[in-house]
């Protein structure tokens, strides 16, 4: 018998263009916990899936106790004694807690001895771990802790001996979790292996025997957790970049053009996902979010935007309050001079089988030189898109091939020419680079300098630390919805890697 | 009204029921199992027309009702293709069907019976067969109860009892077996099935092949025992009735029996309001009487029973990969 519950060789996974698992080995010692931390996007929920048999590796090997496994399916790696807790849980919201334990696992065509069964084993385990839950209670009246619960018990009463949580706190308050972290460790003590997916260091260095390191699709580093520290693995998580370098002279902040006044947000949930958060941002400064993805970041941008409405808070716009917890209303936000840029321009940003003359102009199509009645001036549209095309150097110059067919950084560009030519008093810019290459990174970079020069109010979130701590003049870092600090941006990035995780909070909260 | 007119106007919306209960039974596995069924008329009508076909070449009404059966679970499979295996729109599909369907039951029809699209009158043999309770006769003289039991609840075909059994018998293996409880999760998260170790494909394959059995009897029902042989459009949208029992009843397979039930009396007004003189709707117009059903759909449709809360994830194909 080995000493692994699971060793990962080689795997490799693809999803079109994104390689979400390059070549990652993965060696998980029986009866620990074992914790994968990485951000958003890294690719932990993808190794995992593949470890679920919800995903098929392009190439690679799984071994269970040292055994090579097949994992085609999900049934296949129930049988393999692996169980998963999902992110968005794999319940059946109108069906009891028992229905859902015993879905799957039935054991007879007609459901009376099963169970009958099903609610003693139910009993037994809520007992052995603790994990009280009324097994005729409806799932979708149940808080979601609870329903945590029941994925949890759905895993044991599988018999699963290895089980993999994804992001098991994200929906969870902090007493929900330190339950869950004691249900965790019952669990390793009965010898059962643990995998804990976060983007949180906190639960890592909290409850981990080990814990591996993800970034950008590979495994960049596994550390006994006693071993390390929290600033090695911010270091590790986050990466050393290359810091691009961008000409900027000195920030001439004039008057206050967003203001931002103890803004929460919560999703449809209702967990909150922005936190009482206030700041300024002035005329000619560039003032940038930092943090890991997740953190709030997306919803408080798409609230001042006017695409999410808030649940209390104000924001006041060139001086001029903007009614944010109504319903929104974006072109409003646009005619009172607010450009924004959103974070997913396929989702958002573009519509992707349109021209790029038509996106080009896409929520400024109202206006006059566009066409002077309810027709549209073709020609004037093509123009004015020309005209954005050789100013943004976007290729291929063709006004008139459809949006999907340009890369990624002309998509970008398109969006950016788009909202930037519009001489807006406020820009607020969601992952100005994402996807982009370098190139054209630099030239975006170059624009958003030059509109902070024309004395514009700049707003930017991205998840890349180097392009905010390059292009920002203050920066505020966000972690779980709340402002965790504001530095200025020759802050090291240790510094700001610590706020990221969260790790003062932690502090103030100990004391 | 004598206590005569009242059993025949119930023996009839026993009668004219006995389709919609099928039907929406039918539409019931395959919506619980999240695949949209809107090409119920569609197969109801090709299976009209196969066991009328089939009943009058081979004189058999089991051959008949074996190939309504047949062609019934057929035309399921191919939307089941379209909109399982091919992830395609469900309501493009199920329409499909039914133009294919209305017009394919015609060709065959003269093509191979010159009857401009009818098939031949059935003898006796070939038709469904009616079963008469035990002690119809004996008890037939007694007051009320009589009539009730002979006329009303005796005398009718074979097929109408099974209707009516499906009902309990659906909703048993709905919420006593393992086939319904799975059957009810791939509706409403399918993710949880999949995750649980269970084909989410085979799943529904299974509960459209359900489907189409049952449309296939309710077909066979139209051509061979309320009528006597096939005739253009004989579903005459019933399927579409039943599709908005199946709505209206929440997709429960009691509420089913209870709405088909009342469609099918309303029904059976119109019909009976055509051959006599009823003492309150003299003055109203038969079509008056024959638009109540499809009225009264749209009124309690519209919004007057509540919310209808449908399976989750009906109507939407199950994509694993991102």
């Amino acid at each position: 018998m080995s000493d692994f519950a699971i060793e990962l060789k080689g795997i490799d996974k693809r999803f079109g263009a994104v390689h979400a698992n390059k070549n990652i080995n993965l060696k998980v010692a029986k009866g620990t916990i074992h914790g994968i931390i990485g951000e958003n996007g890294a690719g932990k929920s993808t190794l995992m899936s593949i470890l679920y048999g919800f995903y098929q590796a392009d190439s690679g090997e799984i071994f269970i106790s040292g055994q090579k496994a097949n994992i085609k399916d999900s049934k296949a790696a129930i049988s393999a004694g692996i169980g998963m807790v999902h992110q968005h849980f794999m319940l059946v919201e109108n069906f009891s807690v028992l229905e859902n334990i015993m879905l799957g696992a039935e054991e007879s065509a007609i459901l009376t001895k099963g169970i009958t069964k099903a609610r003693a084993e139910l009993k037994r385990l809520e007992e052995q771990y603790e994990m009280e839950v009324d097994p005729d209670a409806i799932i979708e009246e149940l808080p979601v802790g609870v329903q945590q619960r029941v994925e949890i018990l759905k895993a044991i009463y599988r018999k699963a001996d290895i089980l993999i949580l994804d992001e098991p706190t994200g929906v969870l308050t902090p007493a929900e979790a330190d339950h869950l972290f004691r249900i965790l460790a019952q669990l390793k003590e009965q010898g059962k292996t643990v995998i804990l997916i976060t983007h949180k260091l906190r639960e890592i260095m909290a409850i981990t025997d080990e814990v591996s390191v993800m970034r950008r699709g590979e495994m960049v580093a596994t550390r006994k957790t006693a071993e390390t520290s929290v600033e090695e693995l911010a270091e590790l998580m986050v990466g050393r970049r290359v810091l691009l370098r961008v000409e900027k002279g000195e920030a001439s902040p004039g008057d206050v053009k967003l203001s931002v006044r103890n803004l929460t947000v919560r999703d449809s949930r209702g967990v909150t996902m922005v936190d009482n958060v206030s700041f300024d941002v002035r005329a000619g400064e560039i003032v940038g979010i930092a943090g890991v993805a997740g953190n709030g970041q997306s919803e408080l941008l798409e609230a001042i935007a006017g695409m999410r409405s808030a649940t209390s808070g104000t924001v006041t716009l060139s001086g001029q309050p903007v009614d944010v917890t109504g319903p929104g209303d974006p072109a409003d936000m646009r005619k009172r001079g607010l450009a924004h840029v959103p974070e997913d321009r396929h989702h958002t940003g573009l519509v992707l089988k349109f021209e790029e003359a038509e996106n080009a102009m896409l929520g400024y199509h109202g206006d006059r030189k566009f066409g002077q009645s309810f027709l549209l001036d073709v020609e004037a549209v093509r123009k004015d898109a020309m005209e954005k095309i050789e100013q943004y150097d976007i290729r291929p110059p063709n006004p008139r091939l459809k949006t999907a067919n340009f890369s990624g950084g002309n998509q970008q560009k398109i969006v950016l020419a788009r909202e930037m030519e519009r001489n807006p008093d406020v820009l607020i810019i969601g992952q100005p680079t994402r996807g982009v290459d370098v190139g054209a990174i630099e030239f975006i970079h170059k624009r958003i300098i030059e509109m902070r020069d024309q004395g514009k109010a700049i707003l930017l979130v991205s998840v890349e630390l180097d392009e905010i701590r390059s292009l920002s003049d203050r920066i505020i870092v966000m972690f779980a919805g709340r402002i965790a600090g504001e530095r200025n941006p020759d802050a090291s990035e240790g510094e700001l890697g610590l706020l990221m995780a969260g790790v003062e909070n932690k502090l103030e909260a100990a004391e | 009204m004598d206590t005569n007119t009242i059993v025949v106007l119930l023996q009839s919306t026993i009668r004219v029921s006995v389709p919609l209960i099928l039907t929406a039974l039918a539409g019931l596995y395959a919506e619980r199992s999240g695949v949209v069924d809107i090409g119920l008329e569609g197969k109801m009508l090709a299976a009209a027309f196969a066991g009328a076909a089939t009943a009058a070449v081979t004189g058999s009404a089991i051959t008949g009702i074996g190939a309504a059966m047949l062609v019934s679970v057929a035309l399921s499979l191919v939307h089941g293709y379209a909109s399982i295996s091919q992830r395609g729109d469900q309501v493009v599909s199920g329409t499909a069907i039914n133009f294919i369907a209305a017009g394919a039951t015609v060709i065959l029809g003269q093509a191979w019976f010159q009857q401009g699209g009818r098939t031949p009158a059935l003898s006796a043999d070939a038709r469904l067969s009616t079963y008469k309770l035990p002690g119809a006769d004996a008890v037939r003289d007694v007051p009320v109860l009589g009539p009730v039991y002979s006329d009303l609840l005796s005398g009718h075909y074979l097929l109408t009892y099974f209707a009516f059994a499906m009902v309990p018998i659906t909703w048993w293996v709905l919420y006593r077996t393992r086939f319904g409880l799975r059957l009810r999760a791939v509706g409403e998260n399918p993710g949880a099935v999949d995750t649980a170790g269970i084909s989410v494909v085979r799943m529904r394959y299974l509960a459209v092949t359900c489907g189409g059995l049952l449309c296939g009897l309710a077909g066979a029902y139209l051509s061979m025992a309320l009528a006597n042989g096939f005739v253009k459009n004989m579903s005459a949208g019933r399927g579409f009735i039943a599709l908005a029992a199946l709505v209206f009843a929440n997709w429960k397979p009691k509420n089913i029996l209870l709405t088909c039930l009342l469609f099918g009396f309303l029904d059976a007004l119109s019909i009976y309001s055509q051959n006599a003189e009823l003492p309150i709707m003299s003055s109203i117009p038969d079509q008056a009487i024959q638009a109540l059903p499809y009225i009264l759909t749209v009124i309690l449709l519209a919004g007057f029973i509540g919310k209808a809360s449908p399976p989750k994830a009906s109507g939407v194909p199950y994509v694993k990969e991102r």
